[in-house]
């Protein structure tokens, strides 16, 4: 492992225009990220503050009303902004691979599993037939499906909603990518499954030195699973850093206040927190810093000028005002 | 996809009364034209007496198969020309339009009438109300409208209003199976419940908490349906089995300008046509917007 | 699967003895029979040994029995025009309508599925909006008109295709054209929606993500799960061009059933009329039951439902 960053973002800037150019709405903005192999990124945020946003930026798969409008994205030394639509379909689900949220609506209907494995490395590798099916069947071994060979007969509404979980993770890494997103992978499967499915994670991780980014709202799972996070509000990334760091000495009132309303066993009725109001709309967004209309600790400062990104410590980063103090 | 905007979307509005509803229906994509040509078609029907040239069933045989005035041969007189009796096209269109209206909407009310009262009784009550309609819906559209149609108009006879009921009779259980279908889940919503705890009869439940809900959808169905009743009583019309003569019905024109479509005596089929496609065309339109406006749920009629 | 069949077949059966039911009943109900059933012109003596065959003073359950037992033989009467028994006659006439709907659902197909997966794929471009015009337009236009104006056209002005009758290729021409245009175009509309939503979803997205091929993409994952809603909608539509038939064989002549529930009602051959419809209406059930079957054979999901 070289200590070259894997994946890096400088600055990345996706917009969406309505098609009469009206309205501006920008899902990410100006977001920076370093990713190193066998690393684990945790970006967390509320629905809607862009991740789902960023992991298709860095997959380059924008909805047509959508566009990269700024900054950089490099990939083991790579432009990726460079590359031609026919270059990124090499890159994407060969050397970067990207899991859903939803596994059954992920799965097609109706072709078997072993087919829906065994594509991408029919398509990548140019595998005949038996050879991607000998694949697809150790790759579902390799996930921890039990009768694998029988599974690659089956549908997906045939198998478990942990199963299929399990199966898009083999599609992921049919073809031994570097990077995987994993963009709210334990969201819609039940808590017990949870947690089997996030070792299986970090057992491919380290087989496969993999560099990963967990994208969630479960603040719980960051802590348990990553190095370092990423905290995105209203398209922005408002603070990063290492995991202890952040846990143990947020800067950022928004950080602070997710990490309080965490709630924890012995905690009395009144510690339960929350954040007063709703996130902003993406298309206008309140003057000076985006966080500041709900902000307990906001002054002048934060209504008139957008912070940048101020360094508190080497490595951790914190667009917040009251870090400049 | 959908725009990652964070702007939490408005919740629902169930039992908004209709009218401001419409109100808020008035903006961009309005259809204007199919809007026009439905006011003028009804305008024609209603007025026919006063647009009319001519006597749309009374015509001189010295003055047959005039084509349309802008042809050799035709005149001023006829402006769409005459047919085979010699009456003038243009006040038989006129005239046609009010009986296609009239037949149109009536049968589209009636079938509306009876098949969303059916509908809710069917899905509101259930068990074997609900079975024996629906045996009886899944039946009748076994049998395909037209086929349906011609039957009963074989054993009743052809006269205006007998089209009227058959018509009626043919379509109700396109509404019946759609309402039901929205009422089925209507039951379910908190707002049912609450008026069932709170002691109301069944009749005003119907009448007032489950029937301005599915009136969206009927409406949606009646402008749809209206273009299918309209092709339909041409087609009874062509057949033969419609409007019988010397009324005036598009469909019957197009019957008699086959007679002289193999003489090249094309104003007497494409005239005819062109009003058909016109009605049903503004109707569809109509519908189709309609549809988006009130009730997006309802893409997939 | 098989219990799936099973269950599809006994619904199936259900409905045809409610067709007939219903067909009886609106014959006896709607006033007197025998004025349908006997031929015009008939005598007195005629009628009443016609009343005392059809039982008309028992009661109508066994009026109904031996309706329905004739009808399990075969029996649907003698037409009065053509004086042959009526089922012959609707045998003799199916095989060209079969024709007639075969070519028209073809041509409806191989037009609309194209264009709206063309449509879907380059959508708001010029041949989305092209094929909008033509959507709107072939859902408007009553087929049998179509038929008229083709007849003007390549008959009358051109003389290029013959208007009536059958026997060659060139026959069947502008029936199926005329036949199939409508749904040419709701199958279009379909196709399109179907394709444009479809193009939306989690495992297209995902197919991307993979990193295939755009055209895998389509004609793999999209097109297969796209198609289903408009193989419903063929589905039914067979049956609805049942229907529309009867006016274009009517149109153009041509010797099918269509023609022959027209002949029936020009002539007022009762027998004829009553037989179609009810031979009409069990082969609409019949093919919804084979559509229904053919369904699950494409998408796997219904084969394992109770």
């Amino acid at each position: 492992m070289t200590d070259q960053p894997l994946l890096e973002l400088d600055k990345l800037s996706t917009h969406f225009v309505t098609a009469r150019g009206t309205r501006v709405v920008k899902a990410v903005d100006e977001v920076s990220l370093t990713l190193r192999a066998g690393e684990t990124l945790g970006v967390v945020g509320e629905s809607g503050s862009g991740k789902t946003t960023l992991a298709l930026s860095i997959m380059r798969l924008l909805p047509t009303a959508a566009r990269i409008v700024g900054g950089g994205l490099r990939f083991a030394g790579e432009d990726l902004l460079a590359k031609s639509p026919s270059e990124m379909r090499h890159i994407r689900g060969k050397r970067i691979a990207m899991i859903l949220q939803d596994p059954m609506a992920s799965l097609n209907p109706l072709f078997t599993v072993g087919d829906q494995v065994a594509e991408p490395v029919r398509v990548h590798e140019h595998t005949g037939r038996r050879g991607a099916r000998e694949r697809a069947r150790s790759l579902l071994k390799a996930v921890k499906i039990p009768a694998p060979e029988q599974r690659l007969r089956e549908y997906p509404h045939q198998m478990s909603g942990g199963m299929r979980q399990r199966i898009v993770g083999a599609i992921a890494m049919s073809c031994e990518p570097r990077v995987l997103i994993a963009d709210e992978p334990t969201t819609s499967l039940d808590v017990t499954i949870q947690a089997q499915y996030l070792k299986l994670l970090r057992d491919l991780q380290k087989e496969h030195g993999l560099a990963l980014i967990f994208i969630t709202h479960n603040l719980g799972i960051v802590a348990r699973m990553c190095d370092s996070v990423a905290v995105m509000y209203a398209g922005r990334v408002i603070e990063a850093g290492p995991v202890r760091t952040i846990f143990n000495a947020p800067v950022h009132p928004y950080t602070q206040a997710l990490i309080e309303s965490i709630p924890r066993l012995g905690d009395g009725p009144s510690r339960l927190t929350a954040i007063d109001g709703q996130p902003p709309d993406l298309a206008s967004l309140p003057p000076g810093c985006s966080f500041q209309p709900r902000c307990p600790r906001a002054f002048d400062r934060c209504r008139e000028e957008a912070p940048g990104a101020i360094t508190i410590t080497p490595g951790h980063e914190a667009r917040c005002w009251l870090a400049a103090k | 996809m959908s725009v990652s905007t964070a702007a939490p979307s408005p919740a629902p509005a169930v039992g908004l009364p209709w009218i401001s509803r419409l109100a808020a229906i008035r903006t961009e994509g309005f259809p204007t034209i199919p809007i026009v040509i439905l006011l003028v078609l009804v305008f024609t029907a209603a007025f026919a007496e006063f647009i009319a040239p001519h006597n749309p069933e009374v015509g001189s045989l010295s003055q047959r198969f005039k084509p349309p005035a802008w042809v050799a041969g035709g005149s001023a007189q006829h402006w769409l020309g005459t047919d085979h009796i010699g009456r003038d096209v243009l006040s038989r269109l006129i005239f046609g339009a009010r009986v296609s209206m009239i037949v149109g909407f009536t049968a589209v009310i009636f079938a509306g009438v009876l098949g969303t009262a059916l509908g809710i009784l069917s899905g509101y009550f259930g068990g074997w109300v609900d079975q024996v309609i629906m045996r009886i819906t899944d039946t009748w559209l076994a049998l395909p409208a037209l086929t349906f149609a011609i039957f009963l108009a074989a054993i009743v006879g052809p006269s205006e209003w007998n089209i009227v009921i058959i018509l009626g009779a043919v379509y109700w259980t396109r509404y019946a199976r759609v309402i039901r279908g929205e009422v089925l889940s209507i039951k379910e919503r908190d707002f049912v419940r609450l008026a069932i705890v709170a002691g109301c009869s069944k009749t005003k439940i119907m009448r007032q908490h489950v029937l301005p809900n599915v009136l969206n959808s009927a409406i949606v169905l009646a402008t749809l349906m209206l273009g299918v009743v309209i092709v339909t009583e041409a087609a009874l019309s062509f057949l033969g089995v419609g409007v019988p003569p010397p009324k005036p019905a598009w469909g019957l024109m197009l019957a008699d300008g086959k007679k002289g479509l193999m003489a090249g005596y094309w104003w007497l089929t494409v005239f005819p046509g062109v009003c058909i496609v016109l009605m049903v065309l503004s109707a569809n339109l109509l519908g189709d917007w309609l549809r988006v406006k009130l009730d997006p749920q309802l893409r997939q009629l | 699967m098989k219990r799936f069949v099973l269950r599809r077949l006994g619904y199936a059966a259900l409905t045809l003895v409610l067709l007939s039911l219903t067909i009886f009943l609106l014959v006896r109900v709607t006033g007197d029979p025998t004025v349908l059933l006997v031929e015009p012109g008939a005598s007195r003596a005629d009628i009443d040994a016609l009343r005392h065959d059809l039982g008309l003073d028992r009661s109508y359950f066994v009026q109904y029995v031996s309706f329905a037992k004739d009808i399990v033989k075969g029996d649907f009467g003698r037409s009065f025009y053509y004086r042959t028994p009526v089922l012959e006659l609707y045998l003799s006439r199916l095989p060209n309508s079969l024709l007639l709907a075969a070519a028209a659902m073809a041509f409806s197909l191989l037009i609309g599925i194209p264009s709206g997966i063309i449509a879907a794929v380059r959508v708001n471009s010029w041949w989305d909006s092209a094929g909008k015009i033509f959507s709107l337009l072939g859902l408007s236009m009553p087929s049998f008109w179509v038929g008229l104006l083709l007849i003007l056209f390549f008959s009358v002005y051109l003389g290029w295709l013959p208007s009536s009758g059958s026997g060659s290729a060139w026959h069947v021409l502008m029936p199926a054209f005329a036949l199939g245009w409508y749904f040419a175009a709701a199958h279009m509309r379909l196709t399109r929606s179907s394709m444009l939503e479809v193009l939306g979803s989690e495992y297209v997205k995902l197919a991307r993500l993979k990193g295939l091929p755009e055209a895998l993409v389509i004609s793999k994952h999209a097109f297969k799960n796209a198609l289903i809603p408009v193989m419903t909608l063929a589905g039914i539509n067979l049956v609805l061009m049942v229907n529309v038939a009867i006016v274009v064989e009517t149109v153009f002549a041509w010797p099918g059933i269509g023609r022959l529930i027209y002949e029936g009602i020009s002539f007022r051959d009762f027998p004829v009329v009553q037989a179609t419809v009810l031979m009409n209406g069990a082969m609409v059930i019949v093919v919804s039951l084979v559509v229904d079957i053919l369904y699950a054979v494409v998408d796997p999901r219904i084969r394992y439902e109770r």
